[in-house]
């Protein structure tokens, strides 16, 4: 027999941005580390709990070399949550996994800046007020107005647009295999066929609108539905979907 | 200046090779010159199919790596005097094409020939991508079948992307041939239409070439399918492509709708 389950619980994918700390670390990674002990001596706790993602894109090393700055990292509490700029054969199973599509937020300011021979006192103390502001990223009031990204093109397998803090209008179609993540309202003049993700930055309010519906999946504020889950009904039809309480309700345009 | 046609898809075994011998002789027998360029580095087979295996000294990698001169390399096809091939390596690592090389010689290619035909392997790695890198023209070969068309909108989303032109803010030039499509097939829902398939990929149609064994047989025989029969209907329709690639405004036919449809259609009436 087959279990049949009757009116699962949906379970929510939510996206989130959070501001990590990037290390870069340069060759000889020896030298480096010096350097990294000379900072963390005269600033301590500074990597404490803080997420540190490492950027290795400039570097030609192996993987064991790879591993074996990550655990010198590890010895001295820093903890890494992600690699950035690595080839997929530098990573294994064991080791933080792969990040991607950084985008660059404002530099966080070393207790001890490039000045090495400055009067102690004013240095913590200057160095104090900018690593404070780099720890709370502006967050935007809710129900702010979005801004509007406009796609001209159509968007193509393997593609995938993210938008964390606008509305998307899309003038063509979105294909199999293609995504688009928008932190508001999605808007396809044409059919969606790919994966559609609206409001993922914790925005109910977002719905997606598409000409004609053949869509893999789509989300609102984390709730999502697979092609199988959608009604039939709705299939090649102009359609607008958006979200009443925990449920996705869906309903077919003129 | 010479023009530089990509021939792509993604997906393998579509008739990119095929095509690209195809297109290459019919444009060679205008008169043109023609080089087509094997990107396959360990899987070549242009050289099978334009029927010049033996005769294969130098290669891509070659060339590419400064062991012998652009024409040592290069082989004249004995039908068309305007036809070149210069054939992969069949033995060396793909890694030996390297983008400064491959842009050498297709730089070298573009002076000496009106077209330079590149023939990319299947997937989306590097052969692929540094057979596209320098293209003015991509023909994107597609059959009617999702897994094809899902794969050759893959490519068009490279195309736009990772292609010098892109880089540079302009556009390649994009073109569709269908290939391996069956009318009566298509007529049983089989297979996308032809509408479907444009529709979904929304580039322009160069061309419907027919499932054909005549196809087969020319691959087999070691010429072009433009060269071994040229009254043959994929040979005629690869013809057709051509024409429109110069800039010609010919209609599309597609393959056997006119039989089906319209003898169907006065059959039932004449009944």
């Amino acid at each position: 027999m087959t279990a049949v389950l009757t009116q699962p619980r949906p379970i929510r994918l939510k996206g989130r941005s959070f501001l990590a700390l990037a290390l870069s670390p340069e060759l000889p990674f020896e030298d480096w580390l010096v350097r990294l002990d000379d900072l963390a001596a005269r600033s301590a706790g500074f990597f404490l709990r803080r997420p540190a993602v490492l950027d290795v894109s400039e570097l030609k090393i192996d993987r064991s070399e790879l591993r074996a700055l990550v655990e010198q990292l590890a010895k001295r509490n820093v903890r890494i949550m992600g690699i950035e700029g690595a080839r997929p054969s530098l990573l294994g199973p064991d080791m933080p996994p792969a990040m991607s599509d950084g985008r660059p937020a404002s530099d966080f300011e070393a207790p001890t800046a490039e000045k090495s021979e400055g009067t102690e006192g004013d240095e913590t103390e200057a160095a104090g007020a900018p690593a404070a502001e780099a720890r709370m990223p502006a967050v935007p009031p809710a129900g702010r107005a979005m801004p509007s990204v406009i796609v001209t093109q159509p968007v193509r397998s393997g593609q995938s647009l993210f938008f964390p803090d606008s509305d998307v209008t899309v003038v063509g179609s979105v294909a199999s295999g293609a995504e688009i993540v928008a932190g508001g309202s999605i808007h396809v003049y044409g059919t969606l066929r790919g994966r559609a993700l609206a409001g993922t930055t914790g925005n109910a309010t977002a719905r997606i609108f598409c000409r004609k519906l053949e869509a893999e999946l789509i989300s609102i504020d984390g709730f999502y539905k697979t092609a199988e889950d959608l009604d039939p009904e709705l299939r090649g039809r102009a359609v607008q979907i958006w979200l009443e309480g925990e449920s996705i309700k869906t309903e077919t345009l003129g | 200046m010479g023009k530089v046609i990509v021939v792509t898809s993604g997906k393998g075994g579509v008739g990119k090779t095929t095509s690209s011998a195809a297109l290459g002789a019919a444009l060679a027998q205008n008169g043109d010159k023609v080089a087509v360029v094997d990107f396959d580095v360990g899987l070549r087979n242009l050289d099978l199919v334009m029927g010049a295996e033996r005769r294969v000294v130098y290669d891509l990698v070659n060339v590419i790596q400064g062991e012998a001169k652009l024409t040592q390399a290069l082989i004249r096809d004995k039908r068309v005097e305007t036809l070149y091939l210069l054939p992969a390596s069949q033995t060396r690592d793909k890694d030996n094409l390297t983008p400064e090389g491959v842009e050498k010689v297709i730089a070298a290619l573009k002076k000496a020939f009106d077209w330079v035909i590149c023939d990319s392997p299947a997937g989306i790695e590097r052969g692929a991508t540094l057979a596209m890198r320098h293209a003015d023209i991509a023909i994107v070969v597609t059959n009617p079948e999702v897994s094809s068309v899902r794969d050759s909108d893959r490519i068009i989303g490279l195309l736009d992307s990772k292609t010098l032109k892109a880089e540079n803010g302009e556009r390649v030039e994009k073109h569709l041939l269908l290939t391996r499509y069956d009318p009566a097939r298509a007529q049983r829902g089989d297979m996308l239409k032809v509408d479907d398939v444009l529709e979904i990929l929304s580039i322009p149609l160069l061309g419907i070439i027919p499932e054909s064994m005549d196809v087969l047989r020319a691959s087999n025989l070691g010429a072009p399918v433009t060269l071994a029969d040229g009254r043959s209907a994929p040979a005629m329709a690869y013809f057709d492509a051509v024409r429109r690639l110069k800039g010609e405004a010919l209609p599309i036919t597609i393959p056997g709708e006119k039989r089906g449809f319209f003898g169907k259609f006065f059959g039932r009436k004449a009944a």
